[in-house]
């Protein structure tokens, strides 16, 4: 494309397919403990 | 849903159900920018759009097939049909985290601390290390299938509970292998009394600790003075960066707060990331009730957003400096499971009181209206769980048409009761500033890629 480049794809959507196992840290035991952050956490199936 | 902006001077489009993003250039965001309101791109770019720019009518053609192309790769305009709400909706949820507060006491006095300078208000008390056991065995109980339970030391400050954090630390290494556990410990300290052995034990045991420091000398001694009334910074950054330097690769966080007495928070990151060598650095704005004297209101929104953009720019070049609210893991962050599911307090993570009293998460302790119950008794207020489990971003009216509803989960629910008086009422500054904080980081990750300048 001329005008347009894509950073990142339909990450998002493609997670549902695998999602849900809860194993992941919760949010607030991160760093904040004040906000909720969740998309600066890591995803545990890969790792 | 679209959400176009301008971040360090770089033009965006984060394409909201999909997660795409993508970098455009100046003619592309004037187009996009009128038309992400729509449900979907007509086949033709309105008359009414095309005569509103000043570009020439086939360049703008030629924008709208690619952002047509975009959307029929599902790239752009994407529906949210695919996401269950009943997702984000945990029945019956184990509980697999703890905020488990060793010691409602603290040597620090700091002018903003949610947690009324240690005891939240019920009076100083270190946790006994049988309450400590308890709440380990409710966990082990309470979390079901899963495996990776998580404990955070709290307070108070922990390390004036030191004798139950160790014990507490031995007995679930003693019993998790026969449930199936895997026990990842934190800590949050202030610092003041680390030494070699707790510093040690901290390297060995503690999957990722929190020290809390303020930023430049200054700002740091205003905000953290000791109950005595001197500044914490010279006794607790030595200790710091010992202890930073002998944990290597391991997780860990400076974190800070600003207030409306400090607002300029950049030149304090700067200081911790750059003159004090601290590589993971994480700030919060100060939180509190109406009225409270060093809260971030909207009176300071703008000063704020401005202090983020100019951290932004400075560490654009500094990829080696993990600023925790500019980290966005755009390709294998959490599903979207996760995202829809909240902050998890109250249901998946609760806090636990010297005494044993179970809370949804630290900042409701000391409320008795929130009170779930008692890990002496067994006692568990599963009402109080289920009302919890139903926040999220499907519940919560104000994050219906945010765009950054799958990026926060619909924010804290502390936060929008302590403000609002309503767990389903996001704080607007906290939403705000989470918006600017997501444009930043999305642009910065734009510009280390090399797509934008």
């Amino acid at each position: 494309m001329k005008h347009i480049k894509t950073l990142n794809d339909a990450t998002l959507k493609k997670s549902a397919c695998s999602g849900g196992c809860g194993e992941c840290q919760t949010s607030c035991q991160s760093a904040c403990k004040t906000s909720c952050t969740v998309a600066n956490q890591q995803c545990e199936n890969q790792k | 849903m679209v959400h176009t902006f301008v971040a360090l001077g770089c033009p965006i489009a984060l394409d909201v159900n999909s997660g795409a993003v993508h970098v455009l250039d100046q003619m592309t965001y004037d187009v996009l920018h009128q038309v992400e309101g729509m449900e979907a791109l007509p086949e033709t770019c309105p008359e009414e759009v095309k005569t509103s720019l000043p570009y020439d009518g086939a360049e703008v053609d030629e924008v709208w097939s690619e952002l047509k192309e975009l959307q029929a790769a599902g790239l752009l305009f994407a529906k949210e049909d695919y996401i269950n709400p009943d997702w984000a909706v945990l029945k019956n949820a184990p509980v697999k985290a703890l905020c488990l507060n060793v010691a409602h006491d603290c040597n620090l006095r700091c002018k903003y601390c949610f947690a009324s300078t240690g005891d939240f208000g019920t009076g100083r008390k270190i946790m006994p290390f049988e309450t400590a056991k308890q709440a380990i065995d409710f966990v082990i109980e309470r979390s079901g299938k899963r495996r990776n339970i998580e404990v955070d030391f709290f307070g108070g400050e922990p390390l004036m509970a030191w004798d139950t954090v160790v014990k507490t630390v031995e007995y679930a290494r003693s019993v998790e292998k026969e449930h199936n556990k895997n026990f990842r410990f934190t800590i949050t300290t202030n610092g003041m009394l680390l030494n070699q052995e707790k510093m040690d034990y901290i390297n060995r045991e503690m999957k990722n600790c929190v020290l809390s420091l303020d930023g430049r000398k200054e700002v740091n001694d205003d905000h953290r003075p000791t109950a005595g009334g001197k500044g914490s910074y010279n006794v607790i950054v030595p200790k710091y960066q010992q202890l930073v330097a002998e944990r290597g690769e391991q997780e860990y966080y400076v974190r800070g707060t600003y207030t409306k007495k400090h607002p300029d928070f950049a030149a304090d990151v700067m200081h911790m990331a750059t003159d004090l060598g601290f590589r993971n650095v994480s700030v919060e704005p100060a939180t509190g009730k109406p009225g409270d004297p060093l809260a971030i209101t909207e009176a300071e929104l703008d000063a704020v957003k401005a202090e983020y953009d100019k951290l932004a720019a400075e560490l654009v070049d500094k990829p080696e400096i993990n600023f925790f609210h500019f980290f966005v893991d755009l390709q294998q962050g959490p599903c979207v499971v996760k995202r829809v599911r909240g902050c998890g307090a109250g249901s998946e993570y609760v806090a636990i009181t010297p005494e044993g009293d179970i809370y949804p998460c630290h900042q409701f302790v000391g409320n008795d209206k929130f009170k779930m119950g008692n890990v002496h008794d067994g006692s568990f207020d599963t009402k109080i769980s289920d009302t919890f489990a139903g926040l999220n971003i499907y519940t919560k009216p104000a994050c219906q048409n945010c765009w950054a509803k799958f990026y926060c989960s619909g924010g804290c629910a502390a936060g929008g009761y302590n403000i609002n008086g309503d767990l389903k009422e996001p704080a607007f500054v906290a939403c705000e500033l989470e918006r600017k904080r997501l444009e930043c980081a999305i642009a910065i990750k734009a510009i280390r890629s090399g797509m934008a300048d």
